[in-house]
């Protein structure tokens, strides 16, 4: 039976062959949690298991504090500390306050080609990038998961994504999935898992790959997938733990959804307020008078981002009607975006450089917008009061857009300056 | 019986509940906060038995189960859709909130007073006289919902081993 790569997964997951539609219980390699979300995964555990329970493998459990950080209520830090006690009590690996976003962390030091991967956070979707199966649960789901070290699932069917012709300057793998979420829409994807191929996608480095994976979810997808690759193998050498097992791949004649997109000659892509899906060319929103850009979240946030948005910067100053928040993605990268002189030409430039973590990106901690402001941001959702105030506007952008941006105070298409 | 509140397309996790208050965990609290950005009156007047209505993907976004569980303590009936978000869907369904899918949302308005005959799988809008079916769930939920929701689901699973 010729089958995806999605088929595959669940099929070594489940212990059986199994096809896209059926529902399987499957085995779980991989469990992400982290400060929103556990508390309540938590809670489920305990009622499931009881007061002494113990999750079903401590070396697959993975914790990361990353949405309210550091702590910025007493709330936040309450959540904070009861969390620290189970991981401590439980012996699993805590990144704490000190790794960054959890996603980040997931794919630097956790992830292989091949896995089943559940995360209590809904952009879990980005591991896909390295060839695994990472979807995002609810936390009873995950109590579940920390207890049984299963769980249900609908097998999806697959939408494959031919992306062909050649990008423009400046233009990226953010630009191509807000153009691919404009087209099959918000629920566009809804059950099904996004496998990017094409050309395109082939040559796209690992950090435009996750980029693609993470804004998955932003059409309804179950998963973003790109299929293993040199790249993918590239990468894992590169984080250090060279990969030598067997590569999954969808079989040729296996059945997929297919959708093309060309992007030759694509302008940088903006999603507009209110919607993820309501993607226009930059041409369309140029000149947009802006009061916040933040460069940064599990979407934009690594070293490559940080360099597109710094080679833009560089000997530049932020407009005096902006402020520019920028936020590397993880720990790893903030080193080397620090060492390779990254951080400096933020700073030099007026921007406010944060210790990695979510950030802006969700409206729960710090980096608010007021009424009437606009936000132009690299991160992955534009919804009523996702940045702070309702009566705030949102444009979605990849880094260079953002760059140019923070310089000319209103919204820029970088290729008119550099 | 109960009032429909009626909603429109893609409504978000984090218009049913914002950013800001997932740091809270109990339910109640999160209720008095329940679509205030969109609607800030919901809150206050909603009654129990009332229905969220609403048009395709209702709960897209984020996976935050604060958000079913805000609906499910603002003492609602049921959710009313077309469709829902996958990740909000699999979230209600574990926690005991009623999501029913139903593709005539369109024919019920703001205010309408429903009912629900869950044995029929039918929807009744007593303020216009008409009735619209319920899609029925796959026997997988039906299984998981008859337990009692996931958790008690769970305890069932372990007793059999």
């Amino acid at each position: 039976m010729a089958q995806t790569l999605v088929e595959k997964i669940f099929s070594k997951a489940s212990g059986k062959e199994v096809k896209a539609g059926e529902f399987v219980m499957a085995n779980i390699d991989l469990a992400m949690i982290h400060d929103i979300t556990a508390p309540l995964a938590i809670k489920a555990f305990r009622e499931i298991l009881g007061s002494d329970a113990k999750v079903w493998d401590k070396s697959k459990v993975i914790m990361a504090f990353d949405h309210q950080v550091p702590a910025d209520s007493v709330h936040a830090a309450e959540n904070h500390k009861m969390l620290r006690k189970f991981a401590e009590e439980q012996g699993i690996l805590n990144y704490d306050v000190k790794g960054g976003i959890a996603h980040q962390i997931m794919v630097e030091n956790h992830v292989e080609p091949g896995m089943l991967i559940v995360g209590a956070d809904s952009h879990t979707c980005m591991y896909g990038a390295l060839g695994a199966f990472a979807t995002g649960i609810g936390s009873t789901d995950m109590g579940f998961v920390l207890a049984m070290g299963k769980l249900w699932f609908k097998v999806p069917e697959s939408i494959r994504f031919n992306v062909h012709g050649k990008l423009e300057k400046h233009v990226y793998g953010k630009d191509i999935v807000l153009k691919l979420i404009g087209m099959v829409g918000a629920d566009g994807a809804n059950y099904k898992a996004c496998i990017y191929s094409g050309e395109v996608v082939e040559k796209l480095g690992m950090s435009d790959r996750l980029t693609m994976c993470n804004m998955a979810i932003e059409m309804g997808g179950k998963a973003g997938i790109v299929e293993p690759d040199k790249t993918t193998l590239e990468y894992l050498k590169a984080m250090g733990r060279p990969y030598e097992g067997e590569l999954l791949k969808s079989d040729e004649d296996a059945e997929f959804q297919e959708v093309e997109l060309d992007v030759t000659g694509m302008e940088p892509q903006v999603a507009a307020p209110h919607r993820v899906d309501n993607v226009v060319g930059i041409s369309e929103v140029e000149g947009t008078r802006v009061d916040q850009v933040f460069i940064g979240s599990c979407t934009n946030g690594r070293y490559e981002d940080l360099k597109i948005a710094a080679e833009i910067l560089k000997g530049e100053k932020v407009a005096s009607n902006v402020r520019l928040i920028v936020i590397p993605a993880s720990h790893r990268e903030y080193r080397r975006a620090l060492k390779e002189g990254l951080i400096e030409i933020f700073v030099d430039a007026g921007a406010l450089v944060e210790a990695p973590c979510c950030g802006p990106c969700m409206g729960g901690s710090f980096g608010l917008i007021a009424s009437g402001e606009v936000s132009v941001s690299t991160s992955n959702r534009n919804f009523i009061g996702r940045q702070g105030s309702p009566e705030g506007k949102i444009y979605l952008v990849n880094p260079a857009v953002a760059a140019a941006t923070a310089i000319y105070g209103e919204i820029t298409d970088p290729r008119k300056i550099k | 019986m109960g009032r429909a509140w009626k909603f429109g397309d893609d409504i978000d996790t984090d218009v049913i509940i914002q950013g800001k208050y997932l740091v809270i965990n109990e339910p109640e609290e999160l209720a008095k906060h329940v679509f205030e950005n969109l609607r800030p009156e919901f809150a206050k007047e909603v009654k129990k038995g009332d229905f969220v209505v609403a048009g395709e993907n209702f709960g897209c976004g984020s996976s935050r189960e604060h958000a079913p569980l805000a609906l499910k303590a603002t003492g609602i009936e049921a959710v009313i859709a077309k469709s829902y978000a996958r990740i909000f869907f699999r979230n209600a369904i574990n926690i005991g909130l009623r999501v029913l899918e139903c593709k005539e949302t369109d024919k019920i308005e703001d205010g309408d007073e429903l009912e629900v005959d869950y044995e029929k799988g039918v929807i009744y809008n007593k303020t216009k006289g008409e009735e619209y079916p319920i899609n029925p769930l796959p026997d997988f939920l039906k299984e998981i919902l008859e337990k009692g929701g996931l958790v008690e689901f769970a305890k069932s699973l372990r007793e059999r081993a």
